[in-house]
């Protein structure tokens, strides 16, 4: 009996490994078709495509797509452009995002719960439809920078970081994540003499290691696949994103292997920058889940 | 070190009022403790002593200084939590500081401060430890420590070992009493738990639904309850409660009986009965004893023997469906179902003139 039992323990074990891998290998085929191809000369790709070498290193392999997506267009600048963007606005995002969350669970004030449930309604409104607004409100903005004071934000790193600062979905995170600290730390920072600031950054911030990587990663992602906004604001290649940059690429009749060498290059940065969270990330999914 | 001087207190929720104007006085050195059972208010007042709740109405004095409207850590208190409130992140050294380094203590003070509440606590070997890598008990050290290096004026506890095992609660209890006497500080302690109240307290303080029920010594609230739900509420097991029907007051005794008690004269101890009043009478189990001359004033049935080792507990059932607990000497095994006569001295009951 309990060999048969064991033996069935192991086929269902069998069973289980073969279709999670078959599952991954389905998510990870395009990535490494991706791969492959930014390898390879263009007639040779379209070749492959009907048979198993689209995702082998086989053929002419050679670095050509590389240096000729670079000849044709600023990749560097555009991964540049798109990493800074990215970094400063999810740097901000979290300092502000959960000095709020902060303030929403932590301090009282008149008000707090209305604006709570107003800033968690915004989650439902797409961002399509206040493009066009927020548009017309930036183009009129004014600025006082090192050149003195100006009007209007088109065609600046501002007008792509300042608008995504700060976000409901962030705000929640944190507030969801604060609600289920432990009210007697506060309490008791409190009574050792800590000011609100001190208990944010000493006892409150330490504390959030889980929340802090789960906004940056969704932070991270909707930043640097950011397109429409870009598109619609910036007009200047010196500003210009990696998505924007992928599209105007397109437009230059670019061959399919310089645009999988392009696609690898603007990969790289999330895939890195996953991996480094990667453990945080599952960790912080999973406690919003089970509570210890 | 400090006096704590409570002037009708109230604290409201919205219409619903929670503290209903308490009066206490607790003096330099004093151990005080809050005892009531849940809801009953009591850690909602150490809190408004502490800072933690806004005081609705009323005067709170520490050292004769108003301090209705100061933040918590101007009051010169510390608190220790039920949940510990330690920080996880921190070490146990760098808990125990927490209040010096906000307040920008130097760090020869932090060290020598630190250094004498390990001694004080017996936890220098815990100082470069997490909060995770410590056991309940360590974990309830940590936060004394944390308060003893404050220097406070007066100490606060709330419920501070009810997260602990019977075994170190009794253990942990007597090092709160130890701290006490060695560092003769102010200290207010709130528990449900009437054994501790007992064991640690100068002056107890039972508190029901807001108010105060009485303010007294241990043992002057265990002898002398000033109502039922003192007299319930201390003493284990607790006291028992028999329905009565006065049918004379004397000078200093009323004489009352009921179905299954026989007339008698208790002491009314200055409260007011008329004749014909329903009344009732309380008496402790080991008050109780089998009638020596197998007459008795209490007739009865065993129902339940419990042996405790030091005495043994027995329920009795009475001839009115009521039923009394008697706790006798260790060897008095009785057998379920055998009537028995129970006995006690009138100058050790107490008349109520309240019905439960």
């Amino acid at each position: 009996m309990a060999a048969i039992s064991s033996d069935n323990q192991g086929l269902r074990l069998a069973t289980r490994y073969v279709v999670l891998t078959l599952i991954a290998l389905i998510f990870i085929f395009p990535l490494v078709f991706m791969v492959m191809s930014s390898f390879k000369p263009d007639l040779q790709l379209l070749r492959d495509t009907s048979s198993i070498r689209a995702f082998l290193p086989v053929g002419d392999i050679s670095l050509n797509n590389y240096t000729a997506a670079f000849e044709r267009a600023p990749v560097g600048l555009f991964v540049f452009n798109s990493v800074l963007v990215t970094g400063v606005t999810v740097l901000l995002s979290l300092l502000l995002c959960s000095m709020a969350g902060f303030s929403f669970v932590f301090l009282q004030w008149k008000g707090r719960n209305i604006l709570l449930s107003i800033i968690i309604a915004t989650l439902i409104v797409p961002f399509e439809t206040i493009a066009i607004p927020l548009l017309l409100l930036v183009s009129k903005l004014p600025w006082i920078g090192l050149e003195g004071f100006s009007v209007g934000w088109l065609n600046s790193y501002r007008v792509q970081i300042i608008p995504w600062i700060a976000d409901g979905l962030t705000i929640f995170l944190f507030v969801q994540y604060f609600k289920d600290l432990p009210r007697d730390l506060i309490e008791a920072s409190r009574v050792e003499g800590a000011s609100w600031w001190q208990i944010y950054i000493k006892v409150v911030m330490p504390l959030s290691g889980p929340v802090v990587a789960t906004a940056a990663i969704l932070k991270f992602l909707v930043m640097y696949n950011q397109y429409l906004w870009p598109l619609i604001v910036v007009q200047e290649e010196t500003y210009r994103p990696v998505m924007v940059g992928l599209q105007y690429f397109f437009q230059l009749n670019t061959a399919w292997g310089e645009i999988m060498a392009y696609l690898t290059m603007i990969t790289v940065p999330v895939l890195a920058f996953y991996l480094v969270l990667q453990r945080a990330f599952i960790a912080s999914i999973a406690s919003t889940g089970v509570k210890g | 070190m400090a006096t704590v001087k409570l002037r009708d207190l109230r604290k409201s929720y919205g219409d619903v009022e929670v503290i209903k104007g308490v009066d206490i006085d607790i003096a330099d050195g004093e151990f005080v403790v809050f005892v009531g059972p849940s809801g009953c208010g009591k850690s909602t007042l150490l809190r408004m002593i502490a800072g933690l709740e806004d005081i609705t109405d009323g005067t709170l004095e520490i050292d004769g200084q108003r301090v209705n409207d100061l933040e918590p850590s101007k009051r010169g208190i510390a608190m220790v939590f039920q949940s510990y409130a330690i920080f996880p992140h921190m070490t146990v050294r760098e808990n125990v500081a927490f209040g010096l380094t906000i307040n920008k203590a130097s760090k020869a003070e932090k060290e020598e401060k630190v250094a004498e509440a390990a001694r004080i606590l017996q936890m220098e070997h815990l100082l470069d430890r997490r909060p995770s890598e410590l056991s309940g008990g360590q974990r309830q050290r940590v936060a004394i420590g944390r308060a003893i290096v404050r220097d406070p004026k007066v100490f606060l506890f709330d419920e501070p070992l009810s997260n602990l095992d019977a075994a170190l609660r009794m253990d942990m209890r007597m090092e709160i009493g130890k701290l006490h006497q060695d560092l003769d500080a102010s200290m207010i302690y709130v528990t449900h738990d009437q054994v501790e109240a007992m064991t640690l307290a100068d002056k107890i303080v039972v508190l029901k639904d807001g108010k105060v029920m009485q303010i007294g010594a241990p043992m002057e609230l265990y002898h002398e309850p000033a109502n039922l739900f003192v007299a319930g509420f201390l003493g284990a097991p607790s006291m028992n409660f028999l329905d009565v029907t006065v049918h004379a007051v004397n000078d200093t005794t009323v004489t009352i009986s009921s179905d299954s008690l026989d007339q008698i004269d208790v002491p009314h101890k200055g409260r007011s009965f008329t004749v014909g009043q329903a009344a009732t009478l309380g008496v402790r189990p080991q008050y109780l004893h089998p009638a020596a001359d197998e007459v008795g004033r209490l007739h009865g049935k065993v129902i339940l023997t419990e042996r405790l080792g030091s005495e043994t507990v027995i329920d009795i059932g009475l001839a009115d469906g009521s039923k009394v607990i008697a706790a006798l000497a260790e060897d008095s095994i009785q057998i379920a179902g055998t009537d028995v006569n129970l006995d006690f001295d009138p100058n050790q009951a107490h008349i109520f003139p309240e019905t439960r």
